[in-house]
This record gives C-alpha cells, sequence and structure tokens, in this order.
C-alpha cells in the first residue's frame, strides 16, 4: 500500500490553490479474520480497507476530511479532488483555529516489520487442533497493517508491520474458562502447542466444583492481563494533558492532593518498544519514551498537538485522544514462582472484564472478575470461584494495599479490531494486593 | 456516493458474482459529519465519507466472506473469489454447514424520515448555533469544560444477490451533544445532554423534538450544584430511574442476555455469554408483570430503525418480553436456523468491512400509565437518578453496576435533595423483578446510542431504545469517594 500512498499523496498538490498547505494520514489493512466458536469455524473472512485523512490549511483556517481509497489512482483522485473542495468551501465558513497545531521540521521515516504468517487455512487447522483441550472459542486475525503521513513541507512517514493475533478461550462450562493469546511476528506451531498447554493445565482445575465466596476484602494476585484492563480504563483520561487541565482525568487527586501510589509504581508511554507507528496525523514524531508516572509520583502527560498550544506546553506527538498505545509499567521484585506462596490464601484473577469508573474524580473503578479466577490456600489453586464484582480505587490498589509487583513482565499485544486492528500493546507484571474489596 | 453509484457498482456485481451456492453483494455508502464548539472554540470540522462493499459467498456448506474498498469489476471479482476460497475451505468446518443462504426480496427499500434536512443549514449556522448554545452553558469560573456539538450521518446501503433480490434502505443520523465539567479541589463533576443519549434518525428537526435547543442552562446549572452535593447515601433504597438511565438498564441487562449468538456461544471470548439459555423462552419470568419489552424497528426517528437486516430479512415490531414472561431471543435469521427458535430481523453489520451478528437494533422498554409524581410519590425513602456515565456487567449479563451523573434523594413521596455520585448494582436475573412501577407515555422518551460494542472482529453499531422512567423497591444504592 506504500505505493499507493505515494500515488495519491502527489495528486495533492496540483488541487491546492494559493498559499495552501496540507497533512494528510494514511491506515490501511490486509487482514484475514477467522472466529470460532465450539472448535468450529464461525465467521471467516478478509478485510482490506485504506483510508486517507486530509487537513486543508490556509493560514489559521483549515478543514479536515477522510476517505476510502479504492485503490484505483483516477477514480481515487476524483474523490480527492471533490474532497478537497468540499474542505475548501467549509474552510471559508470558519474562524481562525487558535490550537491549530502542525509539524514545520520535516523528519520523515521508514519502518517496515514483515512476519513469517503462515496461510490462513493452515492457522485455521493448527487452531482447531487446539480444541483437543476444551471447547474452542475465539479469534484469529492476521495480515498487514499500515500507516502513512506526508505534508507539503515535504516529510514522509510510513510504517508497516505484518503480524498475527489469536485470542482465544477454552470452555469447561458456562462461564468457567480460561484465556489463551499468542500473537507475534514468528508464526510456530509448537509455541503455539505449549502455549496451550499451559491453559489446558488451568482447565484441570476449572473442572473442579466452584467456590462462591461472599463480598468482602481479599488478597489478590492480579495476573498481566488483569492489571492491562485496570490500566485501560485508567487509560481514559488518566495521562492526558487536556484531561489534566480540565480536572477530568481519574488521577485528580495526584495533581490536587499529591496523593501518590507506591513507590515501586513506574509508569511510561514507551513508543520505541510498542508495535504503533512513531508519528501521528499532525506529523510530530513520537519521543522514545514519555514518564507518566516514576516512583507513586505523577509525572508528565501525553499532550497532542492542540492541547500544546491551548495549554502552552510542547507536544510529546500523542494522538487526539491523549490515550497511551505502548505502556510500560515498571517491573517489581516479586519473583512470579513465588506468587501463590506469598498470596497465602487468597484469590488468583486470570482477567478482569467490564472496567468503568464507579467515582471518576476519586479514581474508584469497578468491574468483574472473569476467566480463569481462582481460590489459594497455603499458597496452592484450590478450585474456581464465581465471578465477583470489585470497587476500589486505583490509590488503594496500586498504592496503599499493593504488596509487590513481580519481576517478570508480559508483552500484551491488544487484539482489539474495532474500526482496525489495534497497534497498541502493553508490558506489565502481575500485582499482588491486599484488602481487595469484592461487593458482588 | 449516491444511491445511483451503489446500483451501477451492483450492476458490476451481477457480471462477476461467482460460480457458488449463493453469493450477494452489500454495499455501505457513509457520509458522516462532526461540528463541535468547546471553551468558545469552534473545533476544526471533519467530514469523512466511507464506501465500500463485503461480498458473501456460500458453497458446499461452507460461508466466507471479503470485504473490499475496490468497487472496479476487478476489485469485486477478487473479493469474490477471495470469499468463495474461504466458504470452499471452510465447508466442512463451519458451524453453518448445512443451512441455507438467506432469500433476499425482490424490492426492499427503508428510507429514514426527515422533515429537515441537515444540508438545509448552512454550516456556518450550525456553528453558530452551536457557539450559542456552547456560550449558553455560562460563564462560571468553576466550569472548567464546555462543549456543544453535532454529528450528522448520511448511509445508504444496497444488499443484492446474482437473482435479482435487492434491498435499498436510506438513513439520515442526527447526535446532538452537550456537556458542562464543574471542578472544586478534587472533585468535578460533569452533566451531559442525556448521556449523549439523545440521539435519532432525521434531520435537523431532531434538535428541537429532543429539547436541544432548551438544554444547555440546566446542563451548566446541575454541574455546579452537584459540587456542592453531599454523596448518595449508602443502603437499600427504592430507586425511579429516568428513561435516560433506564435505557443503559434496558440495553445492558435485557438486550445484551437475548442476544442469540450469545446464548449460542458465539461471544464467550470477548462480549460474553448470557445467563439466558435457549429452554427459558415461553415460561421465564424475566420480571414483574409490569415489565413489556418489544424489538421494534418500525418506530420512526429512533436510531436504529430500518426494514430490513443485514441479511435482507424484513424487519417488524416483536414483543420480547410480556407481563414479565420471557417470548423470544434478539435472534437473526441465522442464528434462529441455529437454534431451532424463533427471533427477530437483526443480523446487522456495523459497516461494509464486518459481517452481521446479532444485534439488538430498537429495543423498546413499554409505557405503563403512571405519571412521574405518582413513582416518586410511592417511595417513602428512596433515590431518583438521571444519565448514566458508568457501565460494567459481568460477562453473564447477570452483576452490574451502573451510574449516574444526577440524583435526587426521595424523601415521603417528594423529590429532595441533590446528592452526586449516584450508584447502583444489582443482579439482572432478580432485579427486573422489583419491577414496582412504570412510567406513562408522558414520561417517555426515544433514545439510543451509536456505540454499542460486541463481535470478533469487533463492531460497534447504533441502538435504539425508548423507556419511561421506572420505580424498582429495594436496591443496592451507594455514593462515591471512599471505596
Amino acid at each position: 500500500m506504500q505505493t499507493e500512498f505515494a500515488t495519491i499523496v502527489e495528486a495533492i498538490p496540483p488541487l491546492l490553490r494559493g498559499e495552501e498547505i496540507y497533512t494528510c494520514y494514511f491506515a490501511g489493512e490486509e487482514s484475514e479474520f477467522v472466529r470460532f466458536n465450539a472448535g468450529a469455524v464461525r465467521q471467516a473472512g478478509a478485510v482490506t480497507q485504506r483510508t486517507l485523512s486530509v487537513d486543508l490549511i490556509e493560514g489559521r483556517r483549515h478543514a479536515a476530511g477522510s476517505l476510502t481509497l479504492s485503490g484505483d489512482p483516477a477514480g481515487d483522485r476524483d474523490r480527492l479532488a471533490h474532497l478537497i473542495g468540499e474542505l475548501r468551501a467549509m474552510r471559508a465558513q470558519l474562524a481562525e483555529d487558535p490550537y491549530l497545531h502542525y509539524a514545520t521540521e520535516v523528519r520523515s521515516s521508514a519502518r517496515r516489520v514483515a512476519a513469517a504468517l503462515p496461510a490462513a487455512a493452515d492457522a485455521t487447522a493448527a487452531i482447531r487442533s487446539l480444541a483437543r483441550h476444551g471447547d474452542l472459542v475465539g479469534i484469529y486475525a492476521a495480515g498487514a497493517m499500515h500507516a502513512g503521513f506526508a505534508n507539503s513541507f515535504g516529510q514522509r512517514n510510513w510504517d508497516s508491520s505484518e503480524n498475527f493475533n489469536l485470542d482465544w478461550s477454552f470452555f469447561h462450562a458456562a462461564d468457567k474458562a480460561v484465556k489463551g493469546a499468542y500473537a507475534g511476528i514468528t508464526w510456530d506451531d509448537g509455541e503455539l502447542a505449549r502455549k496451550a498447554e499451559a491453559s489446558a493445565e488451568q482447565m484441570t482445575v476449572l473442572r473442579q466444583p466452584s467456590r462462591r465466596i461472599p463480598p468482602g476484602r481479599y488478597r489478590v494476585y492480579l495476573a498481566p492481563a488483569a492489571l492491562w484492563e485496570l490500566m485501560s480504563v485508567l487509560g481514559w483520561g488518566g495521562f492526558g494533558l487536556r484531561a489534566h487541565r480540565t480536572k477530568t482525568t481519574p488521577l485528580l487527586k495526584m495533581i490536587e492532593e499529591g496523593v501518590r501510589l507506591h513507590p515501586d509504581v513506574s509508569l511510561a508511554e514507551h513508543t520505541a518498544e510498542g508495535i504503533a507507528p512513531g508519528f501521528q496525523d499532525a506529523g510530530f514524531i513520537r519521543p522514545p519514551r514519555v514518564s507518566l508516572i516514576e516512583g507513586g509520583s505523577y509525572r508528565d502527560c501525553l499532550v497532542s498537538p492542540r492541547s500544546a498550544i491551548e495549554y502552552g506546553v510542547a507536544t510529546n506527538g500523542a494522538s487526539a485522544g491523549e490515550t497511551p498505545s505502548s505502556l510500560e509499567m515498571a517491573a517489581g521484585t516479586l519473583p512470579l514462582d513465588r506468587v501463590l506462596g506469598e498470596l497465602g490464601t487468597g484469590i488468583y484473577v486470570g482477567n478482569l472484564w467490564y472496567l468503568n469508573f464507579s467515582d471518576r474524580a476519586a479514581c474508584r473503578t469497578t468491574g468483574m472478575t472473569r476467566f480463569a479466577t481462582f481460590w489459594v490456600e497455603g499458597g496452592v489453586i484450590q478450585s474456581p470461584i464465581d465471578v465477583m464484582r470489585f470497587d476500589e480505587t486505583v490509590y488503594r490498589m496500586l498504592g496503599e494495599r499493593l504488596i509487590g509487583l513481580t519481576a517478570e513482565r508480559e508483552l500484551i499485544l491488544d487484539p482489539g479490531t474495532y474500526f482496525q486492528r489495534s497497534r497498541d500493546s502493553a508490558r506489565l507484571p502481575g500485582a499482588l494486593i491486599d484488602d481487595f474489596t469484592l461487593t458482588l | 456516493m449516491s444511491g445511483d453509484d451503489l446500483e451501477a457498482v451492483a450492476a458490476r456485481f451481477r457480471g462477476i458474482a461467482p460460480a457458488a451456492d449463493a453469493c450477494t453483494l452489500r454495499l455501505v455508502a457513509e457520509r458522516d459529519e462532526h461540528l463541535a464548539v468547546r471553551r468558545g472554540v469552534v473545533q476544526p470540522p471533519r467530514v469523512g465519507y466511507d464506501r465500500g462493499a463485503m461480498l458473501t459467498v456460500w458453497d458446499g456448506g461452507g460461508v466466507g466472506y471479503a470485504a473490499t474498498s475496490d468497487l472496479s469489476a476487478g476489485g469485486l471479482a477478487a473479493a469474490a473469489a477471495r470469499a468463495r476460497d474461504w466458504a470452499r475451505a471452510t465447508a466442512a468446518i463451519h458451524v453453518l454447514r448445512g443451512l441455507p443462504p438467506p432469500i433476499l426480496p425482490r424490492d426492499g427499500v427503508y428510507v429514514s424520515r426527515v422533515a429537515e434536512p441537515w444540508e438545509a443549514l448552512p454550516l456556518a449556522d450550525k456553528v453558530d448555533l452551536l457557539r450559542r448554545e456552547e456560550e449558553r452553558l455560562g460563564g462560571d469560573p468553576r466550569l472548567v469544560d464546555r462543549e456543544a456539538g453535532l454529528w450528522h450521518t448520511a448511509l445508504d446501503t444496497l444488499l443484492v444477490d446474482a437473482d435479482g433480490g435487492r434491498v435499498a434502505q436510506r438513513f439520515s443520523f442526527v447526535v446532538p451533544t452537550l456537556s458542562a465539567t464543574a471542578n472544586a479541589g478534587s472533585d468535578t463533576q460533569t452533566r451531559t445532554f442525556g448521556g449523549h443519549a439523545f440521539c435519532r434518525q432525521g434531520g435537523l428537526e431532531v434538535l428541537r423534538d429532543t429539547g436541544f435547543l432548551e438544554a444547555a442552562p440546566c446542563i451548566a446549572a446541575e454541574a455546579l450544584a452537584l459540587l456542592a452535593a453531599p454523596e448518595c447515601p449508602t443502603g437499600v433504597a427504592d430507586l425511579v430511574i429516568a428513561p435516560d438511565q433506564m435505557i443503559l438498564q434496558l440495553h445492558e441487562s435485557i438486550g445484551h442476555p437475548l442476544e442469540l449468538d450469545r446464548i449460542l456461544g458465539d461471544e464467550r471470548n470477548y462480549a460474553g455469554r448470557s445467563f439466558v439459555t435457549a429452554d427459558m423462552f415461553g415460561r421465564y419470568q424475566y420480571g414483574s408483570p409490569l415489565l413489556n419489552v418489544t424489538f421494534d424497528p418500525s418506530r420512526a426517528g429512533e436510531l436504529a430503525s430500518y426494514g430490513f437486516d443485514d441479511e435482507g430479512q424484513p424487519a417488524s415490531r416483536v414483543p420480547l418480553i410480556r407481563d414479565g414472561i420471557l417470548l423470544r431471543p434478539l435472534g437473526s435469521r441465522t442464528s434462529q436456523l441455529r437454534a431451532g427458535l424463533a427471533g427477530v430481523a437483526n443480523a446487522r453489520a456495523a459497516s461494509w468491512n464486518r459481517p452481521p451478528i446479532d444485534r439488538m437494533a430498537n429495543l423498546n422498554l413499554e409505557p405503563g400509565d403512571q405519571s412521574l409524581a405518582a413513582l416518586v410519590g410511592a417511595v417513602e425513602r428512596g433515590v431518583y437518578v438521571e444519565t448514566n456515565c458508568s457501565w460494567s456487567i459481568d460477562d453473564s449479563r447477570n452483576k452490574f453496576q451502573f451510574g449516574c451523573e444526577w440524583g435526587r434523594r426521595i424523601v415521603d413521596g417528594a423529590l429532595g435533595e441533590v446528592v452526586k455520585n449516584p450508584n447502583y448494582r444489582g443482579i439482572s436475573a432478580t432485579f427486573w423483578r422489583s419491577l414496582a412501577g412504570v412510567g406513562g407515555e408522558d414520561t417517555l422518551q426515544v433514545l439510543g446510542t451509536p456505540w454499542c460494542g460486541k463481535g470478533e472482529p469487533n463492531q460497534v453499531i447504533r441502538v435504539g431504545h425508548a423507556a419511561p422512567a421506572c420505580l424498582f423497591r429495594a436496591v443496592e444504592v451507594f455514593g462515591g469517594a471512599a471505596a
């Protein structure tokens, strides 16, 4: 798709008038999706899509638009010309935008990550073979994802990466299931089998009679996948400058009262280690790393170009939503093989689900346990538990009640596919927490 | 892209349709426009054009799809071949093996009813309108953020097969939004225009019909009032729920559990399963006898009204729960065949790049005969809540916890002081049995959300909900702050 992008970019300058300039962003994918239920294929198909977004600027007036490209150069040029004409007409009706901000320093780049992907039918066969471990449900997504940027100043950025992401569950019965994930750039049947075996081991515990526990406070271990759910809801305004300045950040007490998390908690947007493009739609290049929380204290925000002008600070290449794409939490010192021993009697939480804020200003969250969540006694997993609702503040979970973070971390590649396949990732430890509040 | 253009693509498709048991082409062409004014500044307007095609092939017992934005004959042919490859590759291993493909009507048509077209008002006038409404949110220094917005979508879909089947539908959606955020120290409170739920099919008349043009001063005043309000009390209390929270309650704890693909297990890896099982239909007491819930894609103006679903099945109003008894799932033709249950026409896709799955479309709670004053008057000690701001429910759609923007105590049958951070929790399987009062037509509001997520690959879609105010007995309520 890089050639298609280059071709359509060449078509833009002849369409401009007077002092007009442009920025444009390209997003594309060539994906195979195979959905499974009960070990069979529920839906299988391919999606090829390409979208070009253009900001048409003259002075401080501008209007933005996007269109789906067909891949036919002549047809796409005609539709682009129509869009630019419409944007010009819109712009004429608008006042100057005081927060318009785009990159003027040319910083071009190119990155291509090729993968060793199996034929989709072969991957399907390999995945279906896992159904010997249990009732298999899930989604396999694979193929190329592309992003590009260009502007009137001659900056050109391109990022292509191929990868696969298999996100599956083995169900025992009803809601008793274990989750598995296998994602990367080099498909290996053996590695998949090993991951499936590990999930299957947890299935043996799931077959034990389920334990129903009453609401109360429990010592818990949140596995990295569970902590990722918590980080995802925290990322919803937690680290953006706009949320910070409009006082809508859930970390408001850290800003207003100097409340701190546990000294072991350090969070960063680590673009250099993630799989998201290193540029954004106004042409700014993301720094390799932005420290968000360091040693338990609030550090820096993610700053979009608009927020940078509105609040008078420099942008660090954040997207308009100012949410992390490559979140990293520092490792702790608790060895993974000592987690159950340190947990003693309590709950091993494999995943959390459907988190939201019950009091945003207090950073109080609620959500459910899901998938492999077990009752532990004497450092030994005993049985699955029925799903439970929690309601806790992040200040307790990652502050006063945090016992420790694991020394080992997991790289989680987001399997999300809203609108297009996600390029978000996170590298997170597990967290051992005391007095975790379960309410229902 | 106009409807005529879609017809031209359909004609190309008929020339390249592959040799297979069946093949359909679903075309989507969409134009959307976002306008907003925030803190006195016009945000850059955004207009988007999206168009593409999904080809679905049934062959030898398998089913495959391919979605492409290349609408040339070559592009369609390549996609058809890809879809057929997937159909053949899954012939022996597909969940749908042996099930017949859908049969499309010969000339299905649906068009949103529009009184005042979006285009009738120039952009500059729309921006002026938003400026005015945003200004009317007020200049109190405690208001740290204010925004007014409009989102319009014009959507054409055309579903055809190689045998002359044809369904053409044209939609117009309008989503008006307002929000005011007030801050004092470590407390921040936000009030919105119904949680952005005042979204409808139609044109600019939606702004008048939903009350958008009168809402701003009240929203700002209530955001400020919340700063001074005490926390919602904690305990078991009667709860009167306004329509802009009732729709969330309905959506999460009736809509999703009744989706037949969830009951069949398709969603277990992501959106979840359901506490409802196939044997419950026709006999299960879902709620009190006051509970009546209807699938109604025929209600003019509601967000997810349509004439046909994305499998081309004609859609009509169907009772799902009557007098508290569960009658029928939200299951499309495909799911009905799999489950052996009657359902509704609700196979829907988010766009051309996603395959249809069971969605709730318009799911409505039928009104009763009580006024809001009567509902409140029936409560000795309780809480009244408005406008959803937090939603969470387990993967079986049972244990829920919801939060609202606005609450008021109810004391001796009258609304009392404002309370902030009102939350409540319960269990779907028992919660609806505590329904003790249903508001009449005068309390009913036609609302919806453009943001219902589900499916693998993920899809976000519009759903409509109409609901009156309702009274529930003995609910666990609580406020914010300390956990």
